[in-house]
């Protein structure tokens, strides 16, 4: 039991610890047989079930029939030879010794005898000696001594005797019949009559079986009385072995001696030592029962195919489904933590640049105050080279200034502007700021522009700015001459696409990463912030867009911005 | 003579003495206060035509003196210098009645200008205040003094 569950609860449990596309392959794999043995145990045991319940109802149908049939059988033999039995009671009865005795007297008995009733061969009186006194029939008996002979013992003993079958001289089967009478008188003398069983073999025929069925009696010894379709003639050895003694009609199913399975339904008969049996080829009784076994499986592997395809197929959609969610959780926890991370080095940045300001006013004023007092003193010593040296510093101090004020932009929570605008104007616009210096560079500026590009609402001013933030890297990556592509696209209903592709000297997939960090520049010291691209980020972020870049060493990088046709309600980095 | 008068009014005292030097030098009749308490009672004592302060200050910060400044001086225009102070600090400057709102370090130049745009803003209102006093309006050349002009 406890090996059952913990089987089970491995099954149910998921690898966290494995790779992932073995995890993937272990969960898959451990679904499909969880399913697999939820569908498929039911469907075997409904199978199991049904083929043993009709199994044994067919069998029921089978049997039952022919236990009627055996018993009719019975009854019907019994009745034949009850009523031989009791004609020949009866001539030993209603006549006296010296009637029977007289063979004219005897021979017309029998004549009324075969008339009145069918297979009498022969009848004979046979004094308490065991001498035949008179007889009627085709041979020659006529003081025959039976007395040294078993059937003349029993019939003085028992009354009746009721012999098997056999051929004796007269050659051909049958059996016979002996009554002893005692009259008042106290004189004793027994009536033997032979009955062709020929007769015997005429019930069976009218008992209409088919080809594939046989009937037959047989002795206690197991001797055919009658004979036998199948297993031999009358007298043989039957070789089919019957079972144990029962009055009641049984069916029994065996092999029979040519190897055929078959259904034996016997029964013994209550007056005498035959038995009746009835047999019947299960092969052919059963062909319905073949045809249902057959059906039953095409219907239990149909199934089990269905259900086996049908399981791997599920467990196979449904583990692509878990991996793409997985991924997509992945990539969403990526891209929170990217943002995160801009927005807390934004945060920061925007700490130290409040601070730097106010000591950066000191410098300012001081220096300032330095020039002023160098200005208003035309005989101060060395009045030129001062004048530079403050200068340089307050120009030091100015570009300071720019870099805490855009620091503070990158961080900025502004509100948007928002208008509905066409982004292809904002684009044109954007490219006349860059017009002289690509003419000059000999740039070439190429543009795609949708034409029919559905107005977004957005804001103007910051929309400039990140174009213009990737058009100047874009500028600067090109050198002189080159090619910068501007295009847009409609992406789905909810948004536009603009893509920005220079031939410039691209970035290294090092470079790639911390593209849109602030600080992060390939630039000389001095020529740039590093805050372009990172301002830019959070400029299309705002505005409830999304930007990738793509690049490569030497062949150039292209931008994409996808910015959506409404701008969401407030949003920010 | 000086031009015009101009309190200025910042914690930093290496910076506001040095610019209060600067601008001695440049003709204009300046005073310094060092906490908005200070420039609160410099201003009582002696009102100035424009009112140069910080925005971060321990104490009364800049928005206070702002705030009270415009209530009780309408005529004095209030010009806002700082380091900190973010997008919604100036749009609330602004609301509270700021003349303007610049961010330090400031190029002198820069400065100059701008406190003299509001010394001229401040005559102008004044003269125009003064044109409705003449005719009795005393209302409306309050609202001038106030918001730069009548209500009606």
């Amino acid at each position: 039991m406890r090996s059952i569950k913990g089987l089970i609860e491995d099954l149910l449990s998921i690898p966290e610890e494995r790779s992932t596309p073995e995890r993937y392959r272990i969960v898959g794999r451990n679904i499909a047989i969880l399913m697999l043995t939820t569908t498929l145990v039911p469907l075997a045991l409904m199978t199991a079930i049904n083929y043993y319940e009709y199994k044994a109802a067919l069998r029921n149908e089978i049997q039952a029939p022919m236990k009627t049939l055996v018993n009719k059988a019975k009854h019907s033999f019994e009745l034949f030879l009850a009523g031989r039995l009791s004609t020949v009671n009866f001539i030993a009865s209603a006549y006296t010794f010296e009637e029977l005795a007289d063979e004219k007297n005897l021979n017309r008995i029998f004549r009324v005898l075969k008339k009145e009733f069918e297979g009498f061969v022969d009848i004979g009186l046979i004094d308490s000696k065991g001498t035949q006194i008179s007889y009627a029939g085709p041979y020659e008996l006529q003081g025959k001594d039976y007395a040294d002979q078993a059937w003349f013992e029993q019939v003085r003993v028992n009354g009746v005797y009721i012999s098997d079958v056999f051929k004796g001289y007269r050659k051909f089967p049958h059996l016979a019949i002996a009554v002893q009478h005692i009259s008042t008188d106290g004189r004793e003398w027994i009536v033997r009559a032979t009955i062709n069983t020929a007769k015997l073999d005429d019930l069976i025929a009218s008992m209409g079986l088919d080809s594939e069925s046989d009937a037959f009696v047989i002795n206690r010894q197991g001797v055919f009385q009658t004979k036998s379709k199948f297993y031999g003639d009358v007298l043989d050895k039957c070789p089919v072995t019957i079972p144990t003694r029962s009055f009641e009609p049984t069916v029994i199913e065996r092999v029979d001696p040519l190897g055929r399975d078959i259904f034996l339904g016997y029964v013994y008969f209550n007056q005498n030592d035959f038995i009746f049996a009835f047999i019947k080829h299960k092969s052919d009784v059963l062909k319905v029962w073949y045809t249902l076994r057959a059906d039953l499986l095409i219907v239990f592997v149909i199934g089990l195919t269905v259900i086996i395809l049908g399981v791997l197929k599920l467990t196979s959609i449904m583990m692509k489904r878990m991996k793409e969610s997985d991924d997509r959780r992945t990539m969403a926890l990526r891209e929170v933590e990217h943002s995160h991370k801009l927005s807390s080095i934004g945060r920061l940045a925007a700490g130290v640049a409040h601070e730097v300001n106010n000591p950066l006013a000191v410098i300012n004023e001081k220096a300032g105050l330095m020039q002023d007092v160098i200005q208003y003193n035309p005989d101060f010593p060395d009045r030129e080279r001062f004048l530079n040296l403050v200068k340089a510093i307050i120009q030091s101090v100015e570009r300071c200034r720019t870099i805490t004020h855009r620091l503070l932009g990158f961080a900025r929570r502004m509100d948007v502007e928002v208008q509905l605008l066409d982004v292809n104007e904002v684009l044109r616009e954007t490219l006349g700021f860059l017009e002289k210096e690509a003419l000059y560079r000999n740039v070439k500026l190429d543009l795609d522009l949708l034409k029919n590009l559905p107005q977004i609402k957005s804001d103007r001013g910051q929309l400039q700015q990140v174009f213009l933030n990737i058009l100047n890297n874009a500028m600067f990556a090109i050198g002189d001459g080159g090619t910068i592509a501007i295009s847009s696209f409609e992406r789905d209903s909810e948004m536009i696409g603009v893509t920005i592709k220079d031939t410039g000297h691209g970035m290294s997939e090092e470079t790639l990463k911390h593209v849109f960090e602030p600080f992060f520049t390939t630039k000389k010291s001095g020529q740039g912030t590093g805050l372009g691209l990172s301002i830019t980020y959070g400029i299309v972020k705002r505005l409830g867009g999304d930007i990738e870049v793509q690049s490569k060493p030497g062949i150039g990088t292209f931008f994409t911005v996808y910015l959506p046709k409404q701008t969401p309600a407030q949003s920010g980095v | 003579m000086k031009e015009f008068k101009v309190l200025m009014v910042d914690d930093e005292e290496e910076f506001v003495r040095t610019l209060d030097e600067r601008m001695q030098m440049r003709n204009v009749d300046t005073s310094v206060a060092l906490s908005g308490e200070e420039a609160m009672k410099k201003l009582e004592e002696d009102p100035p035509d424009v009112l140069l302060v910080d925005l971060k200050m321990p104490g009364m910060d800049g928005k206070e003196v702002l705030k009270r400044a415009r209530e009780a001086y309408p005529g004095v225009q209030v010009v806002m210098l700082t380091g900190h102070g973010s997008e919604a600090d100036e749009a609330e400057a602004r609301r509270l009645g700021v003349f303007e709102y610049l961010r330090k370090p400031i190029p002198i130049d820069q400065l100059m200008r701008t406190l003299k745009a509001a010394y001229k803003k401040k005559l102008e209102q004044a003269m125009v205040a003064a044109s409705f006093a003449e005719e009795g309006d005393f209302e409306s050349a309050r609202d001038i003094m106030k918001q730069g002009q009548p209500k009606k």
